[in-house]
């Protein structure tokens, strides 16, 4: 069973959770519906202000915890639905700023494989589009970087995917954009790179890319994973000046995940593993994420063909 | 094959469908209040505002105003012309011009103050070494940038520039009835008028006046700004002419006055003492040794690397309500002993409230922080009294006169806080125990008074005078912006509860001058 493995896009300290499949070729079959739990572990010691890299002993290391229910359910072989909730606990090691914690976003995706075409004898291409809604469930501190649990918008994202299969080899590759409602805040006014006197802020819109590429086969994925973010406006942090949620944030990350499936006596559930390190950004932690989670696949039709590459 | 190919056409076309479906377009729009004031309308033009006593100038008539040539001659005809030449082409960009400074002079120079104090607020950052450095007026381009506007610079700031607007339109007045010229659009009926119709004598005029005094105190207070509210002030005396409010020698002679008075002020400011503020390590180490003498605890920076205290001597700055020995005989009483049972069961508060923060607590932190990066507690007190002047319809020399009331009282408030802060040098509550984590960044200088409640106090001291039908507002606001410094764990109770006392004390000054300077 191939399926599941999470990630979180890490918005300076702010992690949103997505699910991998949101952005993987994994379909699950009609009727099978997939359910786990996840945590993820992100921590970073320097950040860019700006394109300027830095530490700050009055932050030490930051870190995110992330625990997540998901949820994936097939409606056709070629329409999913998904759903994902995290709670979100952050802390600092030096300084005194409180960490934060709390349910953060709930994520909705479809995701919708069009057509696949066959190349050549043993190759296939497939290709999928996939929407996401996410919105805040509690009126969590948005404006209280990078001790916040999250920015507080809610994001639409369309996502369009190709996945190329050869034999048990694959790579995906993905581009998205994602629109932000604006966010209010609990201060009046702000200062970005002018004076704004209201307590609502307008959130850049985002997009990016993800490309994948590994081993697939029914027990096991191993692949090595980029992902990249843009913020399609937004402004740099001021030298030594706090970050805000309307910066400029940017970000790519390279590393590694896996799954393994069981098979037999345990056929239905899944282990997952995966971890990132930032490696350019603007305005967001170096991050470091390391992520682990336990999936079970329950098949509510008669065939038990759970899935489909 | 062909079945194939209608396939992916419809799938194409459902995916299309969907996306179009699930695509929703939100307004992006920030609704600011700055944007919906509306144009000045005086309910009164205070046509002998000329008679209230100034802050610095000895007399209203102080500095000379050449009469203005009469409204028959060539001279003025042509500037006439100019008018109209200028509103047989407005654009769409002077009509936004027009609308933003028709809310009026005072406000808006007001709003770009708070706006410079925002962008200036930012601690600077540590040397290689660790230490810091210090920003240099002789060089405000240089990182460091100059200033660094943090709470006593810009309740310093607020008060000159506002108390220089104030006696620069009190001079105004006073020619403005003495020549008595009446407003373009009443002199000729082809002259539009796009601001709202007024009887008051236009010469001087006293935008131009209000941005004279503007351009000279800010050359002192933001040097790195110079360029900017240049061409701001050229915006607005544009306007005025555009607007057919002023002729260009009405505009002329109010800048010149304007920066004539000012520079009474400016003069003043580089012999205030806030010069020396910043103190230096003798001084620093001077009140460790005074505090440990005493045998209390004494406070050290919570930051890493540790800073030098912010503003160590602002405590000596001259004041423009009270002085040197007000200060001392206002300073309150000793906070709790750092070995007492009141200390103990205090940072057990702090503790209390670090560990048991509600949603609506941190929004009341959050609502008061006014930190880094922002235009401070006493520009939130201006932006709140703004919000309210805006709905009274005063005249620009009442704006000017409300705000010095209010912003020498929030100097004042620096001044006497300071003054607390570092006479008894007493430890924040993170540095009792370490274990109170804060909801809000913790202020570089010590904890006894708060900051913010003798801000709030003296402020909400001078609004409630003013606005009386108010009731409890302002007082029950300042008592918020107190307690939020405890809510986020970064002050005792008795910082803000002393705090608010002496505010309000500093607030009664400027009550008594308003109660004398002949405008009530």
């Amino acid at each position: 069973m191939k399926f599941f493995t999470m990630m979180c896009v890490c918005i300076f300290m702010v992690c949103r959770l997505q699910a991998q499949t949101d952005m993987d070729a994994i379909m699950l079959n009609k009727n099978v519906l997939c359910v786990g739990g996840m945590y993820s572990h992100n921590s970073w010691k320097n950040y860019w202000e700006g394109t300027y890299k830095r530490d700050n002993e009055n932050l030490g290391t930051v870190s995110t915890q992330m625990m997540g229910v998901m949820g994936n359910y097939g409606i056709t072989s070629k329409l999913n639905v998904l759903f994902n909730l995290p709670y979100v606990q952050t802390k600092a090691t030096n300084g005194t700023l409180k960490g934060l914690k709390g349910v953060q976003d709930l994520g909705l995706s479809v995701k919708y494989k069009i057509h696949t075409f066959p190349v050549g004898q043993k190759g296939k291409l497939a290709a999928f589009a996939i929407g996401n809604f996410s919105f805040p469930l509690t009126n969590y501190v948005a404006d209280f970087l990078p001790m916040s649990i999250g920015l507080h918008s809610k994001n639409l994202t369309f996502r369009g995917m190709l996945d190329y299969q050869l034999g048990k080899f694959f790579t995906t590759a993905s581009g998205y954009y994602t629109l932000r409602s604006n966010i209010k805040i609990d201060r009046t006014s702000y200062y970005d790179t002018e004076m704004h006197l209201t307590n609502e802020v307008d959130m850049p819109n985002v997009a990016g890319f993800n490309a994948r590429a590994g081993y697939r086969s029914r027990t096991w994925i191993a692949e090595a994973v980029l992902d990249n973010m843009n913020t399609l406006g937004g402004f740099d942090i001021r030298k030594n000046d706090m970050p805000f949620p309307s910066n400029k944030m940017n970000a790519t990350m390279a590393g590694a995940s896996f799954k393994y499936s069981f098979a037999k006596a345990l056929r239905g559930l899944e282990l997952t593993a995966g971890a990132k390190y930032t490696v350019a950004g603007r305005n967001v932690g170096q991050a470091t994420i390391v992520n682990g989670g336990v999936f079970y696949l329950m098949d509510f039709s008669k065939k038990h063909a759970t899935y489909e590459n | 094959m062909q079945l194939m190919k209608t396939d992916l056409t419809y799938k194409l076309l459902m995916v299309t469908v969907l996306t179009a479906l699930v695509y929703w377009s939100c307004s992006k729009d920030l609704n600011d209040r700055s944007d919906s004031y509306p144009a000045l309308t005086p309910a009164s033009i205070d046509l002998d505002a000329g008679t209230w006593k100034p802050v610095l100038l000895t007399a209203a008539d102080e500095f000379a105003v050449a009469a203005p040539v009469a409204t028959t001659t060539p001279a003025y005809i042509a500037e006439l012309n100019e008018i109209k030449g200028l509103q047989r082409n407005l654009s769409d960009n002077d009509k936004k011009i027009i609308k933003y400074w028709s809310a009026g002079a005072v406000l808006r120079w007001n709003e770009i103050l708070r706006e410079l104090v925002a962008k200036y607020n930012l601690p600077p950052y540590q040397n290689p070494d660790n230490t810091y450095p210090a920003p240099s007026a002789a060089n405000p381009f240089a990182y460091p940038y100059f200033p660094f506007a943090n709470p006593p610079y810009a309740a310093r700031a607020y008060a000159y520039v506002s108390a220089a607007q104030y006696d620069a339109l009190v001079a105004t007045w006073h020619y403005k009835k003495l020549y008595n010229r009446a407003a373009p659009y009443k002199v000729d009926s082809l002259v539009k008028a796009l601001v709202p119709r007024s009887d008051l004598p236009s010469y001087p005029s006293e935008d131009a006046a209000v941005a004279g005094a503007a351009i000279e105190m800010l050359k002192l207070l933001f040097p790195g700004e110079v360029a900017y509210i240049q061409q701001k002030a050229d915006e607005q005396e544009r306007y005025r002419i555009m607007a057919g409010a002023n002729v260009r020698s009405e505009i002329e002679a109010g800048e010149a006055l304007g920066k004539l008075v000012a520079q009474k002020f400016t003069a003043r400011g580089r012999a205030d003492r806030a010069g020396q503020a910043i103190g230096n390590p003798d001084i620093w180490k001077k009140f460790e040794t005074d505090t440990e003498a005493k045998g209390e605890v004494c406070w050290f920076s919570l930051e890493s690397p540790k800073r030098p205290p912010m503003l160590p001597l602002f405590s000596k700055v001259k004041g423009f309500l009270c002085d040197s020995m007000d200060i001392i005989n206002m300073r309150p009483a000793p906070p709790p002993s750092t070995s007492s049972q009141q200390f103990k069961e205090e940072t057990e508060e702090v503790l209390y409230y670090s560990q048991h923060a509600t949603r609506d607590r941190i929004r009341i932190v959050h609502f008061w922080a006014d930190g880094a990066g922002t235009y401070g507690p006493p520009g939130h007190w201006d932006a709140i009294a703004a919000d309210e002047f805006v709905k009274e319809h005063y005249s620009e020399v009442r704006w000017a006169r409300n705000y010095a009331l209010i912003n020498m009282a929030l100097m004042d408030a620096a001044i006497t806080c300071w003054d607390a802060k570092y006479f008894y040098f007493n430890p924040r509550p993170s540095q009792s125990d370490p274990n109170i984590k804060t909801l809000t960044g913790v202020p570089n200088f010590p904890s006894y008074t708060s900051g913010h409640s003798t801000f709030s106090a003296a402020a909400a001291t001078v609004l409630t005078h003013l606005l009386p039908d108010r009731g409890s507002k302002f007082n029950d606001m300042a008592t918020e912006a107190s307690m939020s410094r405890l809510y986020g764990a970064i002050h005792y109770r008795s910082d803000c509860t002393m705090g608010l006392e002496s505010g309000r004390k500093v607030g009664e000054r400027a009550v008594l001058r308003a109660q004398t300077d002949g405008a009530e």
